[in-house]
């Protein structure tokens, strides 16, 4: 398994912070599963040896939380919230959009491994449905017709400088640019 | 128009979390007047401050609403173990979006309200379990606890004091299970997030590593900052006695202006919040239900009534819109505020595609342990999706309940109940939409598809 040199400094750096190793297995798995995009059976033994553990212990891990993989997405993956909330905003055809668009049914990875498609149950954003994430970017209020057009912005590169769709995460970055200002001071535009 | 003036918001948790002027910054919060009380609190004693947490009345806001006051009391402080404080921020019940608010955009508040715990609980170690979906929120999170450490808010020897307290930001992998507490510590342990069996295994006594453990969520962490602010009694003044403080109440669904809004409780009503804060329903759509909790708490029909007694020995007679959105007013109109997020239905919904989309949902998440849970929420699944598809039988209603009334009560964790009142709640409520599905498989032109 070859994991870069900055990986293994995360994860020695991570285990001492918890008082039983053990504990450290889903975070390290995390570090392993961004850098790889899945855990296999080598990745499983080779946390199982750090943490002095049996691979079972981690491959049980892999096979139960829903965002765990023995195999990558695609490169970049899309996940569309399933539960009621967005599914009344339409979250349904949002992803039938999306699969239409990108060429890839949800659940899977199109054959020529660019994109992958996921329901997710309830992502935490309901008043901003339906909510689509990008890989670690979260968009809210994308309908079908929206979709479609984020579809279009991913597949032609260009969604990360889109004005249109700000994600949640980017707002946030924009926003935390700004050390403590003084308060409420008019702006004088 | 009319002339009943707009229930206004009382931000206590929320100040400053949607000021412009306000980042996630320890400068935006310093500036705020940010770990003052924690300064207060390390010249306090330790139990002077669970004291205090206890008078404010404040109960946990993750969904049962148990007073958290009381959770710290049942600390087994004589067994020497170590003890450690864990932060509920798996945010997962459908319809809840609160924490999300306060993690991205005041994260040092939490820390705050934290850390004054932990001095409180006397805590060797804390930890925030953050649902892994929230991946710049665990990055805001820690370089929010990056730069309390370099100020002395957090860490070793917190404030210049002999205590000391890290503080570690761990990610789930996401899954529903993990916000029951012992699924969460198993999780935390590294472990499949199996519940444990209370008793013996309350957290306070049996928890982390077989250790005293307190877990608590976002919201009701960030409030021991405000009870410390202004004292328990004063907090308790908040809001109405056994409802004290604010809720944020996060609303979904079709109603015009979804979103989330801090307000104390019972200082408004589920109709107020739905006509007036947001909005009303989308235009010629009328109210068909509400369900008041999250997803796990029982549906609400529109022209339901509600009567009966309450604790005060009142008597109440409400529609769906008099419930007073507080803790006890969901509890005597037979539902509960659980998590807050209140799930608005308007009449194109096809009922029995919000059952089977809720019924997808449980049978996703169920962890597997307790057969009556694992079987139950799996076949709930399947004979709501079958009877989407075409395939209603008459006696599905009744076939649906019994599943259900065999999972409520049987399993280790209350994920049970939480699978098996939707259902429960739905066919009481809506019996006839299951009958008529037999009759009228089709889904009508104006609902949108939900499974």
């Amino acid at each position: 398994m070859n994991l870069s040199e900055e990986t293994i400094l995360k994860i020695d750096a991570l285990i001492p912070k918890y008082p039983e190793k053990r504990s450290a297995a889903l975070m390290i798995i995390h570090l392993i599963q961004d850098e790889l995009g899945s855990i296999d059976l080598e990745a499983c033994e080779w946390i199982a040896d750090k943490l002095e553990l049996q691979p079972i212990n981690i491959q049980e891990l892999i096979t139960f939380y829903p965002m765990l993989r023995e195999k990558p997405w695609g490169k970049k993956h899309i996940r569309v919230c399933r539960t009621l909330p967005c599914a009344l905003r339409g979250s349904y055809a949002t992803c039938q959009a999306l699969e239409k668009k990108l060429g890839v049914k949800e659940g899977h990875v199109r054959d020529d491994g660019e994109y992958s498609i996921e329901f997710m149950e309830c992502l935490a954003d309901c008043g901003e449905g339906p909510v689509v994430m990008v890989d670690e970017e979260t968009y809210e209020n994308v309908d079908s017709v929206k979709a479609g057009e984020l579809a279009d912005l991913l597949t032609s590169g260009t969604l990360e400088t889109s004005k249109k769709f700000v994600s949640y995460e980017n707002a946030l970055v924009q926003d935390s640019n700004l050390e403590a200002a003084p308060k409420s001071k008019p702006s004088t535009k | 128009m009319s002339n009943k003036s707009t229930p206004t918001e009382r931000r206590i948790i929320l100040k400053n979390a949607d000021d412009p002027n306000y980042s996630n910054k320890i400068s935006c919060y310093l500036r705020e007047g940010g770990y003052a009380m924690l300064k207060k609190s390390f010249k306090m004693k330790p139990e002077e401050i669970g004291a205090e947490v206890l008078k404010s009345g404040v109960r946990g806001r993750g969904g049962a609403g148990f007073p958290a006051g009381m959770k710290w009391k049942f600390l087994d402080r004589k067994s020497g173990k170590p003890i450690y404080l864990i932060c509920n921020a798996d945010e997962s019940e459908p319809g809840t979006f609160k924490d999300r608010q306060i993690i991205h955009k005041d994260p040092h508040q939490l820390i705050e309200g934290m850390m004054i715990a932990a001095y409180a609980i006397q805590a060797k170690q804390a930890f925030i379990y953050i649902r892994a979906e929230f991946f710049e929120g665990a990055r805001i999170l820690e370089s929010a606890i990056d730069e309390a450490k370099a100020k002395g808010f957090c860490g070793d020897k917190i404030l210049g004091s002999d205590f000391s307290c890290d503080l570690v930001v761990h990610r789930g992998a996401g899954a529903y299970i993990c916000g029951e507490e012992t699924g969460l510590i198993e999780s935390l342990e590294g472990k499949r997030p199996n519940p444990r069996i209370k008793p013996p295994y309350f957290p306070a006594v049996l928890g982390l590593y077989q250790c005293p453990t307190i877990v608590n969520n976002v919201e009701t962490l960030c409030n021991v900052k405000h009870i410390m602010e202004i004292g328990g009694d004063e907090f308790a003044k908040i809001g109405k006695p056994n409802n004290t403080g604010t809720r944020i109440w996060c609303v979904s669904g079709h109603v015009k202006k979804p979103g989330y809004y801090e307000f104390e409780c019972g200082a408004l009503t589920m109709g107020e919040m739905i006509y007036d804060v947001c909005g009303g329903l989308l235009p010629g759509r009328s109210l068909q239900a509400v369900i008041p909790g999250g997803s796990s708490s029982k549906i609400l029909r529109a022209d339901e009534r509600f009567s009966g007694k309450l604790k005060d020995g009142t008597d109440f007679d409400w529609g769906v819109e008099d419930i007073p959105l507080d803790f006890d007013g969901p509890m005597a109109a037979g539902t509960m505020s659980g998590s807050g997020g209140i799930i608005v239905m308007d009449d194109t919904v096809d009922m029995v595609e919000a059952m089977a989309n809720i019924n997808a949902f449980y049978a996703h998440e169920s962890c597997g342990q307790c057969t009556p849970c694992r079987e139950g929420s799996l076949w709930m699944r399947k004979i709501t999706q079958r009877m989407c598809d075409g395939g209603a039988r008459e006696e599905d209603a009744d076939l649906l309940l019994s599943v259900a009334n065999q999972i409520e009560g049987r399993t280790i964790c209350a994920f049970g109940e939480a699978a098996a009142w939707p259902t429960q709640s739905f066919i009481a409520k809506f019996r006839d939409r299951f009958e008529d599905k037999v009759k009228n498989p089709e889904r009508k032109k104006s609902s949108l598809q939900l499974i």
